[in-house]
């Protein structure tokens, strides 16, 4: 059987290096399958995240030859195997053992969002109406499995380590979809300005590259903000006119 | 040793996917403090693995649909011997905690008046799963996961459970690790739930990942709670089949509510061979009736693809063992067809079954809009589990309670797609409420740390061990998935059964010779080694309930006893560890159902 060698970076905060397993490739298999291999014959303390295996949870994102990349979608023939392919952690994370990062500062940064506040309900029975045209921009924002691999090619924290100032582009598209939910009334223009640090991202669009939803990123959530945030701020007739508007109930629109 | 860190909660919840966080949520907002233990990030849990959709009778698509018809259902599905008051619960409070989801930010599909859309799915009469695309489940988690994160939980993410901890009968806290540095934890509590999913690892062919280890049926079992209907395993219909990689990943029911057929190698619509005589009057008689069910008229009838899960998979395990089956060893199941009948056909597939098209694109080259794919059955779902009080949700342990899938009654002999997020919902809520509202009557217990000290030394043994001369945690677990995928699988015989409770005492002696490498820090080794008691404990289980069970019902199928039987309609299988250790079997009478859900019955045919 064709066999192919992995250059796996083995080691924890304190250093590591990369080591080679030879493993066996089969028709299919994708990065994971591999891993999964050289656990169970080679290392079995060879540490890495997974759940679904099948692109749904965002858990075994890792390096793949330099690329941010779930493993369970990386496939092995789509890669140069006659080279040793090489697998590292994630770089805009601290490293934790191996393939595995410590991400809580991604829990850490959500929960500092204001969540989710909807306006009264339209109906007698407490629901809502939402035309469809209305939800998609939202849906396709909240198909997001929060596999970090955006935060990990984003420069403003991958090279630059600004955590402290900036969210990242997942929680930009998660505001983005707080802030376009048809039904929600809270306001987050101000801290994206300021504590979340949207003006740091200069729309170099890596991170809509790497997205394995292919959530446009960068043009459909923080473009879109970017604007709200500049109406916002630096148009004070414009200001005036949305804090009278919003007064207003806005209704729903284009339903049959 | 007895140096522990010790965290104190009044609520426990062990588990974090859609049945802990609702229970976590619900219990928060009664004001207590509630710690929530998850396997893996906050956010992964198997609830996102949820495709098709949340069954609730909100009757947006269709207004003749309402509790009455849901519990109907459920019960038919579950073939009579679910527990008949969770059924009539779920069915009733369903629809209030799917809308209760779009109060906290869900985005389902929508109707074109802007309601919930409901779509149709196997053995509900009606449209009744709201959805989102094929990720449901994730909208779901996500859901749950962006409220609960503002509801004061502490959450203790990547930990796990090793044993619950008692004070005379009732249980006081829980005993476990953390995966990133290995170090033993204390968790005190006063009520703890339990909401940890399936036990799919048990099988080689399985559509779950690596944390359904049984571990919330083997704590629960091990604290005194009894087991029920540990026979019933779902074998979903539809994992792929190729390439060997992906063997097992759930295709959704979806594809075939959206108008998929099923065909084999000579093209035939071999579903329609084999029409249950329950199901027969619900029914569409030809292909033309089917597709015009799904498309919404009301005055057609389902097509047979869309009959309950245990029947479909019986059908293609037959056509694979007639030689009738797909290259691969699966059969057919084709979306790509409608686009004969409808004109936005591809454009409809993409948009419907997004994260299909993506899964079979990716994995398997395949375009589900041009071609058919190949599917067969995978290890889905255990309708068995830890036997609780239908309203409250507490097992015979007092303080200890349990919620979705680690707990049953609900599905009984086989469960409806859709049933599985709205029960996690719908008893998640009710164990977190009292869960909460045991902890506000209770004091906390005691808790001995020096106590623990030996179950510490026993889950740090394997380390002890020489690995070359000793065992490797991998293939251990991978020669029990086998040999339960082969001896307690879909088709399923005493001979073979029995021989799989001597394959079990065989693998549980190789388990306690595991050795391994490394150390205690994020070793994924030693975490496969702790899981291994688990999958021994719940392989028993279902081996034995299986070998009781004497016919075929749902999901059990006897090679041996291919009828169904009169007596064991009236009977659920309980297991119990006895006083010396060894698990107990009995059969316990299903309690008289009330005559105005027997009247619902009978109106519903």
């Amino acid at each position: 059987m064709k066999t192919a060698v992995f250059k796996i970076w083995r080691g924890d905060a304190s250093g590591g290096a990369f080591r080679d397993y030879t493993a066996e490739v089969s028709e299919g298999m994708v990065v994971l399958d591999a891993i999964h291999d050289i656990q169970a014959m080679q290392a079995n303390d060879l540490a890495c995240r997974w759940n679904c295996k099948a692109g749904k949870c965002g858990s075994c994102s890792a390096e793949v030859n330099g690329m941010p990349k779930l493993l369970c979608m990386t496939r092995l023939n789509d890669l140069p195997l006659d080279k040793p392919i090489t697998i590292e952690p994630m770089k805009a994370f601290p490293r934790l053992k191996d393939l595995i990062t410590d991400v809580s500062w991604n829990f850490a940064v959500k929960k500092r969002i204001k969540p989710f506040k909807p306006r009264p309900p339209d109906a007698p029975d407490g629901t809502w109406r939402m035309a469809q045209e209305d939800v998609d921009r939202v849906q396709e924002f909240r198909k997001c499995i929060e596999c970090f691999l955006c935060q990990d090619v984003c420069h403003v924290l991958r090279d630059h380590h600004k955590h402290d100032q900036f969210i990242g582009p997942r929680f930009l598209v998660y505001a983005a979809a707080l802030e376009m939910h048809p039904l929600d009334t809270e306001d987050r223009i101000a801290e994206l300005r300021e504590a979340q640090g949207i003006g740091f991202c200069n729309i170099t669009k890596c991170c809509t590259k790497v997205c394995p939803e292919n959530i446009e990123i960068t043009d459909n959530a923080i473009i879109p903000l970017k604007e709200r945030v500049v109406d916002e701020f630096y148009d004070p007739l414009g200001w005036l006119w949305k804090k009278v508007r919003r007064r207003q109930e806005r209704p729903p629109a284009h339903i049959s | 040793m007895s140096d522990y860190e010790t965290f104190t909660h009044d609520v426990l919840v062990i588990g974090a996917g859609g049945a802990g966080l609702r229970a976590a949520i619900e219990a928060s907002a009664a004001g207590v403090k509630v710690g929530m233990v998850c396997k893996s990030l906050l956010g992964k849990a198997h609830t996102v693995m949820a495709e098709g959709g949340i069954a609730a009778a909100l009757a947006n698509v269709d207004d003749r649909d309402n509790w009455q018809v849901h519990f109907a259902d459920t019960m038919r599905g579950g073939q009579y011997v679910n527990n008949w008051r969770m059924a009539e619960l779920h069915a009733r409070e369903a629809p209030a905690r799917v809308r209760e989801l779009e109060s906290w930010g869900a985005v389902f599909d929508r109707t074109k008046d802007g309601r919930i859309l409901q779509r149709n799915f196997g053995g509900h009469k009606y449209p009744r799963l709201a959805h989102v695309g094929d990720r449901t489940g994730l909208e779901m988690i996500r859901t749950l996961q962006d409220h609960g994160i503002h509801e004061g939980i502490d959450v203790h993410m990547e930990h796990t459970i090793l044993s619950l901890l008692k004070q005379g009968d009732r249980v006081v806290g829980a005993f476990g690790y953390d995966r990133e540095r290995g170090r033993f934890k204390i968790f005190r509590a006063k009520a703890i739930v339990l909401a940890t999913g399936g036990i799919g690892r048990a099988f080689k062919i399985t559509s779950n990942s690596w944390e359904y280890t049984g571990d919330g049926h083997s704590l629960g079992y091990h604290a005194g709670a009894e087991l029920i209907d540990m026979e019933f395993i779902q074998f979903h219909p539809t994992g792929m089949v190729w390439p060997p990689s992906v063997r097992g990943i759930l295709v959704t029911e979806g594809v075939r509510g959206e108008g998929g057929i099923l065909t084999n190698k000579e093209g035939s619509r071999f579903m329609f061979d084999d029409i249950p005589d329950n199901y027969r009057a619900q029914t569409a008689a030809d292909p033309e009736e089917g597709w015009r069910y799904c498309q919404g008229d009301k005055n057609a009838r389902r097509p047979p693809e869309l009959l309950t899960r245990d029947h479909v998979a019986r059908c293609i395990v037959r056509e694979i063992k007639a030689g009738r089956g797909s290259p691969h060893g699966g059969v057919f199941l084709d979306i790509a067809w409608i686009k004969s009948k409808l004109s936005n056909g591809e454009e409809y597939i993409k948009r419907k079954l997004p994260s299909m098209y993506h899964q079979f694109k990716q994995l398997a080259d395949i375009d589900i809009t041009e071609e058919p794919m190949e599917v067969g059955p995978t290890t889905h779902y255990v309708m068995g589990g830890i036997r609780v009080d239908a309203d409250t949700q507490m097992s015979r342990v007092p303080g200890l309670f349990a919620a979705g899938e680690c707990a049953a009654g609900i599905n009984g002999a086989n469960r409806l797609g859709g049933n599985s997020l709205s029960d996690l919902l719908v008893f998640g809520k009710r164990a977190g409420e009292f869960a909460a509202k045991f902890s506000l009557q209770n004091s906390l217990g005691e808790v001995h740390p020096d106590r623990l000290d030996e179950s510490a030394r026993q889950a740090l043994e394997p380390f002890a061990r020489d690995t070359r001369a000793g065992e490797g945690p991998y293939q251990v677990q991978k020669d029990l998935q086998e040999m339960m995928q082969d001896k307690v699988g879909i088709v399923r015989r005493e001979d073979e059964m029995r021989a799989a409770i001597e394959g079990l005492s065989e693998l549980a002696r190789r388990a306690g010779r595991v050795g391994l490498e490394g150390n205690r820090e994020f070793n994924p080794g030693w975490h496969t080694a702790l899981d291994l008691p688990n999958l021994l404990t719940v392989s028993e289980a279902v081996t034995r309930a299986a070998l009781e069970r004497q016919e075929s019902r749902g999901a059990q199928f006897r090679e041996d006893y291919p009828e169904k039987s009169a007596e064991f309609a009236k009977v659920n299988t309980v297991i119990w560890q006895g006083e010396d250790g060894r698990m107990q079997i009995r059969r316990d009478a299903i309690p008289e159902m009330r005559n105005d859900l027997k009247q619902v019955i009978e109106e519903m045919g």
